[in-house]
């Protein structure tokens, strides 16, 4: 690529990644929804979808094809702009956040580096700012749908959303603190010395912030035990009762796409990111130079996916809250335990260093 | 390049301000709001202050904005209505914006190098890091007025609390 000038390299590759970055957070979200049900299925003593190609793999297929053929119904009453809009707000802020993740280690190709979009060097706080305009999305879809359960719905998930943003900001802090950074590659190198002894969940003893990230962002993507937004016993199908088709998708596919976002973070912040377990046991450039580059990916792909698992297994073992239960639980435990955190971790930090 | 960003991004934001304006529904207005600030933060990310453009985002448009189209949402609020405004405020108004206008323009361009100025995009690389900057100014330099701020907020919240607590 020497005719191209550094601007054009730096372009192009960056369109490429960027293509190759959606198309496979897309085929992951489509196929983590059969995932679920599969295993759900398998949790509930049941076969889940087999009747779609081989095991039911072609089953997000059929459906993707099934929800573009279906009708768009737009309530008469509704507000059309904002009705339209708010599915697309969510669906852009869950798949923008995925850009600052290093899916690996530094591989650099005409000083562009292959397994990250954007190395920005406040890229948790972009998550964090993305992720809070995302909420645009759910508020606006309950209230432009004229409907009243999709109205409290909304107003459910949007005020859940808000208190529990609070739970996840803070359990991160303790994690900054140790990498004294807020680039996410930055974070992932503060682990990576000793293999899974360095990990902040083990070895930087942030266990407790592990914990209540993890329950921070089941009530963050509206997931089972948290899924008050959406209780269909309640509330037919929450902010997405009066969506269709495609829209519906989008909804659907940004509620996906979140969980993969968090499972994304929460393998860089706490297990490590992209490094090995191992550490450095093996030889680091083991099977060449492309092996060795695809190998953290895979060791990455394997992290989220465990992630991923444990959502599915809450989802099928955890009932749901009650709401008051819901926010007594984000305001008066979570919040005073990650303050504490924060407090001890920095008392342990400042004494020893 | 930071150039294109600063253009496309001010035109926003101008944009949004005058949508903010004319929209007749508060929620409209509201969400004009939120585009005015998110392009804000793209702007004083520019200037290399990376950190204000992200605390402007979560803080502004991810908190503040969100209560205020919660309380909208809750409230019902129609559409508000067109008066035509007193005589004064066209007289006064226009002319008195212009002033304000032209007064600030030139307070900054004379001043410029007593303000200090930062060059578009300057400090988009590595090389300095912000956060540590701000942080330590705030805690060493600024610490009175930073905690007397927060027990200000305190207070206010502590006010709120005390306002809409039942009677016993």
């Amino acid at each position: 690529m020497s005719h191209l000038t550094q601007f054009q390299t730096f372009l192009l590759l960056s369109i490429l990644k960027v293509v190759v970055v959606l198309v496979i957070t897309l085929t992951a979200v489509a196929y983590t929804v059969l995932l679920e049900r599969k295993v759900l299925g398998r949790i509930q003593n049941r076969w889940g979808p087999t009747r779609t190609g081989p095991f039911g793999l072609l089953q997000p297929l059929a459906d993707g094809i099934k929800l573009f053929l279906k009708e768009e119904l737009i309530p008469l009453a509704s507000e059309k702009p904002l009705f339209i809009i708010a599915p697309i707000i969510a669906l852009a802020c869950s798949l923008i956040s995925i850009s600052v993740v290093p899916f690996g280690q530094v591989t650099r190709v005409d000083g562009v580096d292959l397994f990250q979009i954007a190395d920005l060097n406040i890229g948790l706080l972009v998550i964090l700012g993305i992720t809070s305009i995302g909420v645009y999305g759910i508020a606006l879809s309950g209230w432009s749908s004229n409907n009243k359960f999709a109205l409290l719905g909304s107003l459910r998930a949007t005020s859940q959303m808000i208190s529990y943003e609070l739970a996840l900001g803070l359990s991160l802090v303790g994690v900054v603190l140790r990498a004294q950074s807020l680039s996410l590659r930055d974070i992932v190198n503060s682990q990576s010395a000793h293999g899974m002894r360095s990990w902040n969940v083990f070895g930087g003893f942030q266990f407790v912030a592990f914990f209540i990230y993890l329950m921070a962002a089941y009530a963050e993507t509206n997931r089972a035990p948290f899924d008050l937004p959406e209780a269909e016993s309640e509330l037919v199908a929450g902010y997405h009762t009066e969506y269709s088709s495609m829209k519906f998708a989008m909804f659907f596919m940004a509620e996906y796409a979140n969980m993969l976002t968090v499972s994304c973070v929460a393998t860089l912040l706490f297990l490590g990111g992209p490094s090995s377990p191992l550490g450095h046991l093996l030889p680091d450039d083991f099977g060449g130079p492309v092996l060795a580059a695809i190998f953290p990916v895979l060791w990455f792909v394997a992290k989220v996916l465990g992630f991923l698992l444990l959502y599915i297994w809450v989802r099928g073992t955890v009932p749901r809250f009650r709401y008051d239960q819901l926010m007594s639980f984000g305001w008066k435990f979570l919040l005073p335990v990650a303050m504490a955190n924060i407090l001890i971790t920095s008392l342990v930090l400042a004494l020893r260093g | 390049m930071q150039l294109a960003l600063f253009i496309i991004f001010g035109a926003l934001a101008v944009l949004g301000a005058l949508n903010l304006l004319f929209q007749r529904h508060p929620i409209n207005s509201a969400l004009s709001l939120v585009v005015v600030m998110i392009s804000l933060a793209v702007l004083y990310w520019s200037l290399g202050a990376e950190f204000l453009a992200a605390a402007q985002v979560i803080v502004y448009s991810g908190a503040i904005m969100v209560f205020f189209v919660f309380v909208i949402m809750l409230l019902n609020a129609g559409e508000e209505e067109r008066t035509h405004g007193s005589r004064a405020a066209y007289i006064v108004g226009i002319p008195g914006a212009g002033a304000i206008f032209s007064l600030l323009a030139f307070v900054f361009l004379s001043e410029s190098h007593a303000l200090g100025s930062s060059s578009i995009g300057g400090y988009l690389n590595h090389v300095t890091s912000n956060i540590s900057e701000i942080s330590t100014v705030l805690f060493t330099k600024l610490l009175l007025p930073f905690e007397v701020t927060s027990v200000l907020i305190l207070v206010a919240i502590l006010g709120a609390v005390v306002l809409a607590r039942k009677e016993q």
